[in-house]
């Protein structure tokens, strides 16, 4: 592909996210467009901490298999790269190697072959360890200093690699398809159209807008396909029924950001409060004005966390109006009896967490609504040490409640609704993040390894 | 012109909240004219000491706070309340923290 003669690079995003499916009629239609490359990002932290922690991935094997099949022959058909990046949510390298085995699967079956190039994210703990103790990691945002002993109980660390990575593994010319770990959301974009030779802020821009599909678009949607040129950028949702507008591709950059015009990444930190954008046809609209910071040092994002014990919870439903007038004081009563019962056990060893909906389960203390409604689902949340003891804790806490008296109580035979059995329910083990950091890198790519493999 | 105290969610086209990675937490405030921002935005209404009472934190923890002319939006990023997803959470991708908001009353010209 000889994209640097070209005066436009055409992208085309089918999803926001790997596994969430999307319409295969409007993949197609971008394939008409004749694009230099499908992107698509697989990435998030959003769903929580235990696909790091436990190394669980964001969808299920046949969900990514469903989505992988239509894009491995999307790539064959129209011979441009697929980027595939973050593989599995956490981008760690046990789901690069997963996602390979899927591919490798797939071609098993079809009678596929495909150059294929892996780009591993995890950092090693000990090399994060020394550049710690050469104080070249800071928090990132409001998050405490790194802690050797909150990095040695980590289960993995990652880092988010900018586009240098995936320029890397882009140089021998027949690779078809590129599985990165962990990368920055945009980076695949902003790789593609940086090694065409155009504006790296226009790149990054337009990768930020495509990494969630047409969420950029009105209605928000699934595909999308972006058009970049010498000094502007254009954007289209693939569904018809859809349309960019100046106001959806601007205000889309607000989304889950901590500001809405300066957005830092690996690399250096990209400045919108400058572009311009404009209608140019119903459905698409032109982006100019970007700016982009390379800034003194180039830091990568690490990510970790740990696995922090096991939990079980029980569920109950409450509706007597007389003790849900007193849930607070009846919910303290219980705790502080379960607390005595476990009397052997150190307190601090494990947690007792009452989430009552109806009342405050989804603000707690920010609930600005303070009277209770007519009916309570009250979750009982235990963490401790082993499976056994949160579910022992758990059944100690539910078997009180439903029968512990409180004042003016009528109803004498139990005080709770229990909707399910096991009336205890084992959560397995909770995770927390424990590493969120930014490292200085001399290298760009020294950390992220290339491995190329032919599969067939 | 006589107004009335009218809440966000009657004049704003978007207000939401979510996770800006697993340590803050965004809120965005997305007005559907330029006409309707300025209204807001000229009411003074909304400060940084109404979300600091809002969201109990102190107004020195606010990470972003501002009136974006460019996209007639408000956006608010607050240090996350606890970690995301560990022990004790209530709200995983914090997606229905936002009602605080939707309740400002905004000073409305009467119709």
């Amino acid at each position: 592909m000889a994209a640097s003669k070209n005066d436009e690079i055409r992208i085309l995003t089918p999803s926001g996210m790997l596994g969430y499916g999307f319409p295969i009629e409007h993949l197609r239609l971008g394939l008409e467009q004749k694009p230099h490359a499908i992107t698509i990002d697989s990435g998030s932290t959003d769903s929580g901490p235990q696909k790091l922690g436990l190394g669980e991935m964001t969808c299920s094997r046949e969900a990514y298999m469903k989505d992988l099949e239509v894009l491995l022959e999307a790539q064959r058909e129209a011979r441009i790269p697929l980027l595939i990046s973050s593989a599995g949510g956490d981008g760690s390298n046990l789901h690069v190697d997963a996602f390979r085995n899927m591919i490798a699967e797939i071609s098993r079956k079809r009678g596929w072959r495909f150059k294929l190039a892996k780009i591993y994210a995890d950092i090693d703990k000990r090399h994060i360890a020394r550049e710690l103790e050469a104080g070249r990691i800071e928090p990132l945002g409001p998050v405490p200093p790194l802690d050797p002993r909150e990095l040695a109980a980590a289960t993995v660390v990652v880092a988010q690699m900018g586009a240098e990575p995936f320029l890397k593994a882009l140089e021998p010319e027949d690779v078809d398809v590129v599985v990165s770990g962990r990368a920055y959301d945009p980076a695949p974009t902003a790789a593609m159209a940086i090694r065409a030779g155009f504006d790296p802020a226009l790149a990054w821009h337009m990768g930020k807008i495509m990494e969630c599909g047409a969420l950029c678009a009105e209605p928000v949607g699934r595909s999308v396909i972006g058009y970049l040129r010498q000094d502007h950028f254009e954007i289209e949702p693939l569904n018809p029924a859809e349309r960019c507008t100046t106001a959806s591709v601007a205000a889309h950059t607000l989304y889950e950001k901590t500001h809405p015009f300066l957005l830092a990444g690996p690399g250096g930190t990209l400045d919108l409060s400058h572009c311009t954008y404009e209608q140019v046809s119903d459905r698409r609209v032109r982006v100019s004005g970007s700016r982009f910071d390379p800034g003194k040092r180039y830091t990568i994002k690490l990510e970790g966390a740990k696995t922090a014990g096991w939990r079980s919870i029980f569920i109950a439903g409450a509706r007597d109006p007389i003790f849900i007038s007193q849930i607070d004081s009846i919910l303290d009563q219980v705790i502080a009896g379960t607390r005595a019962y476990f009397g052997d056990v150190p307190e601090e060893a494990y947690r007792i967490i009452p989430h009552i909906y109806g009342k405050n389960g989804v603000m707690g203390d920010l609930e600005p609504v303070k009277t209770p409604a007519h009916e309570l689902c009250i979750i009982v949340e235990v963490a401790a040490a082993t499976q056994a003891l949160a579910t022992a804790i758990c059944g100690k806490a539910r078997t009180s409640l439903m029968h512990c008296p409180y004042p003016g109580r009528i109803a004498t035979a139990g005080n709770i609704a229990s909707p399910f059995t096991p009336l205890e329910i084992p959560l397995g083990q909770a995770c927390e993040f424990n590493v969120y950091h930014l490292m200085t890198v001399d290298s760009p790519t020294a950390l992220f390894p290339v491995r190329y493999e032919e599969i067939s | 012109m006589t107004s009335v105290p009218t809440p966000l969610r009657d004049i704003a086209k978007v207000v939401r909240s979510k996770n800006a990675g697993p340590f803050e937490i965004t809120l965005d405030i997305i007005f559907k004219s330029k006409e309707d921002y300025e209204v807001v935005k000229e009411s003074g209404v909304i400060t940084k000491e109404l979300i600091s009472r809002l969201y109990n934190v102190p107004t020195q923890a606010i990470i972003t706070f501002g009136f974006f002319d460019l996209v007639n939006a408000v956006k608010i990023t607050l240090p996350r309340p606890r970690v995301q997803g560990g022990v004790g959470e209530t709200d995983m991708h914090a997606a229905q923290q936002h009602v605080p908001l939707q309740e400002i009353r905004i000073p409305w010209p009467a119709r």
